[in-house]
């Protein structure tokens, strides 16, 4: 136990001396060393975390804390830093170290050619992933948010990274500032649970999760304090997790390097939502309102986000799509009780997800930073190995089998099938056509990318694989893309799942969901799959048989198209009733009030004062005969004053 | 009758007619700096006793010693010293080198130790006009010069008329009393139910009488041009010693004798004060000439000091007091840095000559700063405590307008101290100054330390004049 959470520590603090070290000290010691000591401390992190998963495992995935630091004493409110060890943290922070080592190395290849300081790319990747691992090892809300805000601000600095492009930079505040509407209401939820329970702790709340079952939270009227705690944590994962609503920074996010984007994707950022509802699953059983409202936008957005990577031309945006819509299955799964399954797919999107970042970041690579899907095509012998490994993240995203998506999707898909929840069927039809729509885009890209007719002859010409940095690490995500759900399905929700989470995932007394799972329906449980390759059949129609389909279709429902292409028009909506009259709002406020009023105050004053000195002293003539005067009005005033007043 | 009560009064007196002899009588060389430092000798010895005198009240209840009697003898005398040794380090040079400078600065504090001590309303107006004609005389000193002789000339005739005021309010005072002792005149307060108009307005012209001498605004009239018109080192004594001494009356009148018609007189002293601090903070913003700026400025800092007064309590009197205590040492260190503004022996009073100062003489330049932060009340700075213990009087007597006038205008007073701050350190260079005499350096470097470290003082002075205030209920 002791060697478990030596290892544990060493994982998490690997990345923040590989941090400070690069990011401080890169200018010194140059971007190859920072490269290379980065990478050499993710290494590092990375076999910890599986040696203290192993540990972990053979013990029982006992809960355990590390103590670090004290950081809070303020009369009777302590908080103290702490790694918290259990199934869930130590199952991510394996996950996390690994894909984030990937990317390091895949880093190595993809960035060879970059002009600006490449130590503060590789010191940004270090501090992002620290961020994160920060935050699924807390202890209490108040070290999770510490991580949340780290990984916002990591975030932020690596979209931000060519921040000589204006996009990018634009991209970078979008994505802050999404975060921070977010995260104002995380920290409310985080406020009123110290309010209601007095304490941050988890062990602590949850302990109380059944004296408070019933406390009543008047806001617009009276509702369950519980409703209104998860709800708000739930809107904080939305941020962060990109759902309907608060998703548009999300897409934009791929104006960073595509590395950022595999880990922004897989491995950090956007699975702190789920991770952060898995987490607060003790709290969360018992706000049935919420998670209704959970399955409703996690449904909806895995629709909505299909829908519109269907048309996007960009090949990453493509993909980025696809990652919003893998979300809301994870959110249907919370919805519905099998946070298990949350857990699951998000792991094995981690892989899928990474590879097809990665993939992608190779045919960008072999066009020279082309991202037009329309201007590439038959690629496939140029680089057959990004080929392979594309159509291999491909068949696990579309779920299918024996193919990693597979085994959770399909968990996910039961489990909203088998959902006593009122919106649990709605869930699973969403599910469903999403799972064709998911291959639909999917061999859409593949297709275009891959196959046909080379669009731009020039660069098709100049095309090449990918050096082994790159290659490398797309190879290994290759092998948990294929292998990771048939070999984890039955600790995450198979038969040994009790015994792999013990504890660190709670099922309320009556949730049975896990259990009930199995027992779907076959029927039902081959419909994804039945959608999936019925869309990739429709896929090879369209884009290999006949071509002129999908023009004549974007023509024939053109303001369909235009509503997908524009992705619902959500960006416009809020430029409209947000942006805007908050620029108008700021104008007035800058121009009016602070130029105006806030400045013109102190000003007017103080030209009224000199200016009535100069009127005061104008009495101040030299004559006696005024000074005389002038001392016999005072008294006469002095005179008056005294017999009036009394 | 105890006539040790008055010994260091009649030690002075006979110093200064001692010092006066030996002026005439010395023919060889100039007697003004041997005269000076028999003085200052004189200041120091009649100091030390004063310490020791003991209480009680004699010469037919006319002469009163206590501890505030004492409080107030100390700083008038610290006052006096001082500006005497200003003058010193000129010997030879400055128009006002003539032996009877010093020893007409001795009347003159001597007239002021007579106010401190009175016991009666005769008593107070000797001392008055002794300090006042001896100070008419120091302000035409220089008398082939223009100015001083109108500064001269005009202190005079306005004086008078405030004399004239003053004595009027007596009489009506001693109309209705029928005693010029300020124990009778308690007792007959005390004991009448309604007080006759007579007796107010008495009190009213003894009021505005004072206030001239304090140059209270709407009898503040005469301040610039005097302050302006006499020498520097007058203007130095002018603006320590004999304020003290009329607020030395002023409080032992008012508290004395009138302390139970406190509900009539707290009006006019709040109008007074409120005029003084408002009128001597905006006027100062438009001074070019930075003795006239002096003057405005000591307007409003005797406004503050009545803002003590005002509140009518122990407390407040302290606070005026340690006001005081503040005033007289920041101010004279600001006018030892007025009186080294000279180039080529000539005395500079504009303040645009101050620029550059930080760069050419960065030791004046920062005792300067240190003196204008003082006044404009920046914390950990003497003025601050002045300034923080007559605020919490008056809030504590529950007079929060004038508090909060109080406090307006000390930030517009901040505006025109800082601007002489401005001025030294970021203007461009003039020419330097001549170099000061090593007196005018000890006492800036030494007031300096005294408004810097008077935190360290705060504790005993305050007793002190917590002492000082108890006396006058008594």
């Amino acid at each position: 136990m002791q060697t478990a959470s030596c290892l544990f520590e060493i994982a998490v603090f690997a990345p923040l001396i590989g941090f400070l070290t690069a990011g401080m000290g890169g200018r010194i010691i140059g971007d190859a060393l920072s490269q290379a000591l980065t990478i050499i401390l993710m290494l590092i992190a990375s076999v910890a975390a599986i040696g203290a998963l192993m540990i972990e495992g053979q013990v029982g995935m006992v809960t355990a804390l590390v103590p670090v630091a004290d950081w809070i004493q303020a009369g009777n409110f302590h908080v103290a830093w702490g790694l918290r060890m259990d199934a869930l943290s130590v199952s991510i922070v394996a996950m996390v170290c690994v894909v984030s080592t990937l990317v390091h190395i895949y880093s190595t290849g993809y960035m060879a050619h970059e002009t600006m300081p490449r130590f503060r790319f590789f010191s940004y990747l270090s501090l992002f992933t620290f961020a994160m691992l920060m935050l699924v090892t807390s202890n209490d809300l108040l070290q999770l948010f510490f991580g949340w805000e780290g990984v916002g601000l990591a975030s932020y600095l690596l979209i931000g990274y060519w921040y000589t492009r204006p996009s990018a930079a634009a991209a970078a505040i979008k994505a802050f500032v999404v975060n921070r509407v977010a995260d104002l209401f995380f920290l409310v939820g985080i406020a009123l649970l110290y309010v209601e329970f007095g304490t941050v702790t988890y062990d602590d709340i949850f302990a109380m999760v059944p004296a408070h079952m019933n406390d009543v939270y008047h806001l617009f009227g009276a509702h369950r304090a519980m409703e209104v705690i998860c709800m708000l944590l739930f809107i904080g994962a939305m941020g962060k997790s990109a759902q309907l609503f608060l998703h548009t920074w999300l897409p934009d996010a791929m104006e960073g390097p595509t590395p950022v984007s595999a880990l922004i994707h897989a491995a950090t950022m956007v699975t702190a939502g789920v991770f952060l509802m898995a987490r607060m699953s003790p709290l969360v059983e018992f706000a049935p309102m919420t998670r209704d409202f959970i399955i409703l936008i996690g449904g909806t957005t895995c629709f909505f986000a299909a829908t519109v990577g269907l048309v996007q031309p960009d090949i990453k945006r493509t993909i980025a799509y696809s990652t919003c819509s893998q979300l809301g299955y994870m959110f249907v799964a919370v919805g519905v009780g099998a946070y298990q399954a949350a857990m699951f797919h998000l792991t094995t999107h981690a892989f899928f997800k990474a590879l097809l970042f990665l993939g992608a970041g190779c045919v960008i690579h072999a066009v020279h930073d082309e991202q037009d899907m329309f201007r590439m095509g038959g690629l496939w012998r140029k680089i057959p190995l990004t080929y392979v490994c594309m159509w291999i993240g491909s068949l696990a995203l579309a779920g299918i089998f024996p193919f990693a998506g597979y085994w959770s999707k399909d968990a996910i898909l039961d489990a909203a099938w088998m959902s006593p929840a009122a919106l649990g069927r709605y869930g699973w039809t969403m599910g469903c056509v999403t799972a064709f729509l998911t291959a639909l885009y999917s061999w859409r890209l593949i297709f275009l990318v891959f196959h046909g007719k080379p669009r731009d002859a020039h660069l098709h010409e100049g095309a090449h694989e990918s050096p082994i940095s790159m290659t490398g690490p797309v190879i290994v995500l290759g092998f948990g893309a294929v292998l990771g759900g048939i070999l984890l399905a039955p600790h995450y929700i198979g038969k040994d799942q009790v015994a792999f989470w013990n504890g660190a995932i709670a099922n309320a007394p009556g949730n049975n969901i896990i259990e009930m799972m199995e027992h779907a329906p076959g029927f039902i449980s081959l419909v994804p799959s039945i959608a999936a390759v019925g869309g990739i059949l429709i896929a090879y129609v369209c884009y290999i048989l006949q071509p002129a389909i999908p023009g004549a279709m974007a023509r024939a429902l053109r303001p369909l198209y235009l509503f997908l292409l524009n992705k619902w028009y959500f960006d416009e909506l809020y430029d409209l009733i947000l942006i805007r009259p908050y620029k108008a709002l700021a104008r007035v406020l800058w121009k009016d009030v602070d130029e105006g009023v806030v400045e013109g105050i102190p000003e007017g004053l103080a030209r009224m004062t000199v200016a009535s000195a100069g009127q005061a002293v104008r009495i101040q003539t030299g004559s006696i005969a005024v000074y005389a005067f002038t001392m016999l009005i005072g008294l006469v005033v002095l005179l008056s004053t005294m017999l009036f007043a009394h | 009758m105890n006539w040790t009560l008055a010994l260091p009064e009649i030690v002075l007196a006979i110093s200064g007619l001692a010092i006066l002899v030996f002026g005439v009588v010395q023919k060889k060389e100039n007697p003004f700096f041997s005269c000076s430092m028999l003085a200052m000798a004189a200041f120091f010895v009649t100091g030390v006793l004063v310490l020791f005198t003991p209480d009680g009240v004699g010469y037919n209840r006319i002469f009163v010693n206590d501890d505030f009697a004492r409080f107030m003898k100390i700083l008038s005398l610290c006052g006096a010293f001082l500006a005497t040794m200003m003058t010193v380090g000129y010997a030879r040079e400055m128009e006002v080198a003539k032996f009877e400078f010093p020893v007409l600065i001795l009347f003159s504090t001597l007239g002021t130790m007579m106010m401190a001590s009175s016991g009666n309303l005769m008593t107070l107006f000797v001392g008055l006009e002794l300090s006042s004609l001896a100070i008419y005389i120091l302000c035409a000193f220089a008398r082939d010069q223009v100015r001083a002789a109108e500064a001269g000339l005009k202190y005079f005739v306005l004086g008078s008329l405030a004399s004239g005021l003053l004595l009027y309010g007596i009489a009506l005072v001693y109309g209705f009393a029928g005693t010029l002792e300020y124990g009778g005149l308690q007792t007959a307060v005390a004991g009448t139910a309604a007080l006759p108009t007579g007796l107010m307005i008495g009190i009213v012209f003894m009021l505005v009488g004072l206030s001239f001498k304090l140059s209270a605004v709407p009898f503040h009239m005469w301040t610039p041009d005097v302050y302006q018109g006499s020498p520097s080192s007058v203007t130095a004594y002018m603006a320590g010693a004999p304020k003290i001494a009329a607020f030395a009356v002023l409080l032992r009148v008012m508290i004395g004798p009138f302390g139970h018609m406190t509900d009539q007189w707290r009006l006019l002293i709040e109008l007074v004060s409120i005029a003084s601090m408002l009128f001597g903070s905006i006027a100062a913003i438009a001074q070019t000439d930075i003795k006239r700026l002096m003057a405005y400025s000591s307007i409003g800092h005797m406004g503050y000091a009545m803002m003590g007064m005002a509140a009518a309590t122990p407390e407040g009197t302290r606070g005026t007091l340690i006001y005081l205590v503040t005033y007289l040492f920041m101010n004279v260190g600001a006018f030892a840095g007025i009186v080294a503004m000279r180039r080529k022996g000539f005395a500079m009073t504009r303040i645009s000559d101050l620029a550059g100062l930080g760069k050419t003489a960065p030791g004046m330049a920062a005792a300067m700063a240190i003196f204008m932060f003082s006044m404009a009340g920046a914390p950990p700075l003497a003025g601050f405590f002045g300034k923080l213990m007559v605020f919490y009087a008056a809030i504590n007597a529950h007079l929060y307008v004038l508090a909060a006038i109080g406090v307006l205008s000390s930030i517009i007073g901040a505006y025109y101290y800082v601007r002489i701050v401005k001025v030294m350190f970021f203007d461009t260079a003039e020419a330097a100054f001549d170099r000061p005499p090593v007196s005018l350096s000890f006492i800036s470097v030494g007031m300096g330390l005294v408004t810097c470290l008077f935190v360290v003082a705060f504790g005993p002075v305050s007793t002190a004049a917590q002492a000082a205030a108890q006396a006058l209920l008594r």
